[in-house]
């Protein structure tokens, strides 16, 4: 990854600087000089803006950081694509997402919860047995226009009914109970880079499993514009100081105390997160960011984060691999037809709005959403108008790189497992594997155990 | 039989202090110093054999300056055991209802009722020291847990298995330790019979054993066959030649970050297997050298918070630590799941700034700044002597030299950046308030 040649780093200014239209940070009292640059604060800030600059870590340090942040920016982007991992919590009903309306057995496991097509329905043009849920119609018209990768089987065989189980079966690429780091994790482990938290970025109130690391920084924000470090009677240059010494205190040698080490990493990686998501703490009302088209309204995080990361992504910043949860409560065991109807209305919704967002900015090429979940759910529904825990589910690949066609059929339901549960026609190894070599880039059997024996598929185009 | 060692080291302020982080919530005001005069015997006598039960201070409010309705009123519940915990003179006796409610994790999100999270939390604190076996027994009947585990949807004409499955996996063996699927499931008949009635407007009532629900058939568990009811399950799993290692190591790991080696945790064992007592395996935990001598221990959330609320004497007046115990990865009565909070992981960049947010809400009674007259509060000048009292404000704890150096340099260096009269008038108090939230954020703070 040696790219940092002076072509390439006048290129990333160029770059950075035609994509920094959105989100300028407003200019502070107190915000330290640009020294020795010869810019202007705001041509400073509109740069740094592109290149996740530190602007708060003291005059003296600025033009050094000039010029790491490019090299650390564009090393570790790596070849510039970016992964957003999309996970609907409890278990989605996949029978439920796209149905097959004239199927007998269909009507017949689902007394009450089987779904019949109206005038408004969408058809599923590769399987035309099958009928896009009413509020998936937004992921219809992205499967329209060829963006849109459907595993309508997907899982592993003897699938374990757990949440807890079998989420962390997904979220560590196998199935093992006693894996610590998550796939993606070990992704950025073996491919990642010493000082970059944003490479394994969780939007959540805390880290996403699948970027849990061993070695290497990943960061959790609940938005880019929200980490900031807030403390009463403290501003300005003091500000400032108080925040280049949490990340010396993160600098610290903690000896091989694994206590200390935790609590160190901790600052250290919050004051590196902090200067890379400088551009968009400071406006005044609202957002710390605009947005070129229109997420949907509410106060769900959701579209919020999802507004964030296309901002953070216009703005340069090196991200890799991102994870968040979606909304909704997918653990239908009861009321399953409105339950489900809420969180997949606001999730179609807002994933149409961040596609989008990526084509509007110029940066869809470079980014693939996949969407998934623990499992799927029985098919013959329970007594209490929901359904139970299942085997085989859904997941989707969202993106102009991918193949856009459904991979794997929808389950035979005239041949359920011993437990009456859907058989794979897909395994989320094998989506992994596709993803890590062909996507992200790397060796899939240095990240993911037995990758090899898992066949890639053909989710990319 | 193998004996267990004991630290025989220097027992002075440092240890107590990492004493009472471990066995506590850290110390008040000059209570490192005063437990140290004990002696390493006496300072663990007094925690784990504490006086009545006193609760001292400010009695707790809410943001409005209401009492706590904690049955009823949504954050109370989280905010009343904190006030217990800043309050209390029987820390461990809250420390260890913390490690049962960690234990035997219970989740008001599948309980629905902070009134039955409360009365299991009340059985937690009553078992605190006592007998294992009885805590089991109390568990298995508990109203909450037998929502949150399916127990009263366990019956003879349809088992379920998930009270079972934990109580091997999660409250008394291990995972696949010593057990099979069909264990499990014998587990689960023998455990049949418990029921209650849901009342519409009052939720689940009149938990109770109802004969007529329970499987009286013959079961095989662990081999051995017999007629088993719920406590002869309970009996089975503790009496399972692969429990005695299990407790201790679960136990152990509460309080000490490295596993115990294989001498110490067979003299643990050994005391244990007396007659499942709690009180004499913690004691010799508590004196072991590894508590002392060996690598910190990052404190879980709610222990950081009610300790910096103990070293500032200030009590529980605001509804901010519910949202910023969430946001720091650690509402108490929810935990994430049955198998209770991760210890290894609560730090990372967003909980990082939760407990940085849970400082500066703590320290804020005590903020300096000027009055809405321009009249500013005298505070030394000089960084050395700022730095000073910033550390007093927190009771002076324990930093290695390394972060005091840091974190002098910085004072140091803030100061000298004032120019003008103005600034060299204003920049103290701001490097004051600066300097607490890098004490209490420091990693030496962070962990103990």
């Amino acid at each position: 990854m040696g790219c940092c040649d002076e072509h390439n780093r006048s290129e990333a200014l160029r770059r950075a600087i035609a994509q920094a239209g959105n989100g300028l940070p407003a200019i502070e009292p107190g915000m330290p000089a640009p020294a020795g640059t010869g810019l202007d604060r705001r041509a400073f800030l509109s740069r740094s803006l592109g290149l996740a600059l530190a602007v708060y870590g003291g005059s003296a340090f600025v033009p050094r950081a000039l010029e790491e942040g490019i090299e650390s920016a564009m090393a570790a982007a790596g070849n510039g694509r970016v992964l957003v991992s999309v996970f609907l919590d409890g278990g989605a009903d996949s029978l439920s997402m796209l149905f097959p309306a004239e199927d007998a057995r269909y009507r017949k496991l689902r007394p009450r919860l089987a779904l019949s097509p109206t005038p408004e329905s969408t058809q599923f043009t590769e399987d035309p047995r099958l009928w896009w849920h009413p509020t998936l119609a937004p992921l219809a018209a992205l499967h329209a226009e060829g963006k849109l990768t459907v595993l309508p089987g997907i899982g592993y065989t003897d699938a374990n009914q757990s949440h807890f189980t079998s989420r962390h079966y997904w979220e560590v690429g196998a199935t093992d109970h006693s894996l610590a780091t998550g796939w993606l994790g070990r992704y950025l482990d073996r491919y990642g880079r010493n000082d970059n938290p944003l490479q394994g970025l969780s939007l959540d109130w805390s880290l996403q499993p699948a970027l849990a690391t061993k070695l290497k920084p990943v960061a959790s924000v609940d938005g880019p514009d929200r980490f900031d470090f807030w403390t009463r009677g403290v501003w300005g240059s003091v500000e400032n100081r108080m925040l280049a010494a949490m990340g010396g205190l993160g600098r610290l040698r903690s000896r091989g105390d694994a206590g200390l080490e935790q609590a160190t990493r901790a600052a250290r990686q919050s004051h590196l997160l902090y200067r890379q998501l400088a551009p968009f703490r400071g406006r005044q009302n609202g957002s710390g960011f605009g947005s070129p088209v229109a997420y949907p309204p509410g106060d769900s995080s959701f579209p919020r984060r999802l507004a964030g990361l296309a901002a953070m992504l216009a703005a340069g910043l090196p991200l890799r691999c991102v994870a968040l949860t979606a909304p909704g409560a997918y653990d239908t065991h009861d009321n399953q037809p409105r339950a489900l109807e809420e969180g997949l209305q606001l999730t179609a919704a807002s994933l149409f709005a961040f596609q989008r967002d990526l084509e509007a900015r110029g940066l869809a090429d470079r980014v693939l959403t996949l969407v998934w979940s623990e499992f799927g759910r029985r098919p013959e529904e329970n007594g209490s108008s929901g359904t139970d825990h299942g085997a085989a589910g859904m997941a989707f690949v969202l993106g102009t790189r991918a193949s856009g066609r459904m991979v794997g059929e929808l389950p035979d339901l005239s041949r359920l497992d011993r437990h009456g549960n859907l058989r794979p026609t897909s395994d989320f190894r094998s989506l992994y594997r596709t993803l890590i070599e062909g996507w992200l880039g790397g060796d899939a059997g240095a990240v993911l155990p037995k990758a090899k024996s898992f066949r890639t598929i053909p989710v990319l185009r | 039989m193998p004996s267990v060692p004991v630290y025989r080291g220097r027992f002075g302020a440092p240890e107590a202090e990492r004493l009472l982080w471990r066995a506590g919530f850290g110390p008040r005001k000059g209570e490192a110093r005063k437990l140290a005069a004990l002696g390493l015997d006496g300072a663990v006598n007094l925690l784990t054999r504490p006086p009545r039960e006193r609760l001292t201070g400010p009695k707790p409010r809410d943001s409005k300056g209401r009492g706590l309705a904690p049955a009823d009123a949504w954050g109370h519940d989280h905010l009343w055991w904190l006030d217990r915990m800043v309050r209390t003179n029987r820390p461990l006796a809250e420390r260890m209802t913390l490690v049962w409610h960690d234990w035997f994790a219970t989740s008001n999100t599948g309980v629905g009722s902070q009134g039955l999270m409360l009365h299991q939390n009340r059985m937690f604190r009553r078992h605190a020291f006592g007998n294992f076996r009885n805590l089991l027994h109390a568990v298995t009947a508990d109203p909450a847990m037998l929502l949150w585990l399916s127990g009263v949807y366990n019956t003879k004409d349809s088992p379920n298995e998930n009270y079972a499955r934990e109580l091997m996996e999660l409250f008394t063996l291990g995972e696949g330790n010593g057990y099979t699927e069909r264990d499990v499931r014998e587990h689960a008949r023998a455990l049949t019979g418990f029921r209650s009635e849901w009342k519409r407007g009052k939720g689940h009532v009149n938990f109770r054993f109802d004969a007529s629900r329970h499987d009286a058939g013959t079961k095989t568990i662990f081999k051995k066959r017999g007629r088993y009811g719920w406590r002869a399950s309970c009996d089975l799993c503790l009496r399972h030649p692969l429990h005695a290692r299990f407790f201790v190591e679960k136990l152990w790991s509460y309080f000490v970050p490295t596993p115990p080696s294989a001498s110490t945790r067979a003299g643990l064992e050994a005391i244990y297997k007396k007659g499942f007592q709690v009180r004499p395996v913690l004691e010799a935990i508590l004196k072991h050298p590894a508590l002392y001598t060996g690598p910190r221990m990052v404190k879980p959330p709610v222990v950081f918070t009610a300790g910096l609320l103990r070293a500032l004497d200030r009590g529980i007046d605001t509804n901010a630590w519910v949202w910023l115990g969430e946001g720091a990865g650690q509402r108490l009565f929810y935990p994430p799941s049955v198998a209770g909070w991760d210890d290894e992981r609560w730090l990372d960049t967003a909980t990082y700034r939760a407990r940085w947010a849970i400082a500066n809400e703590a320290l804020s009674h005590v903020t300096v700044a000027r009055s809405k007259k321009g009249k500013a509060p005298k505070v030394p000048r000089e960084a050395a002597k700022l730095v000073e009292s910033a550390y007093r404000t927190l009771g002076n704890p324990s930093v290695r030299p390394q972060s005091r150096r840091a974190i002098a340099g910085f004072a140091k260096r803030a100061l000298s950046d004032a120019r003008s009269d103005w600034q060299k008038e204003e920049y103290p108090l701001l490097v004051l308030n600066a300097t607490r939230q890098l004490i209490a954020l420091s990693p030496d703070y962070q962990a103990a």
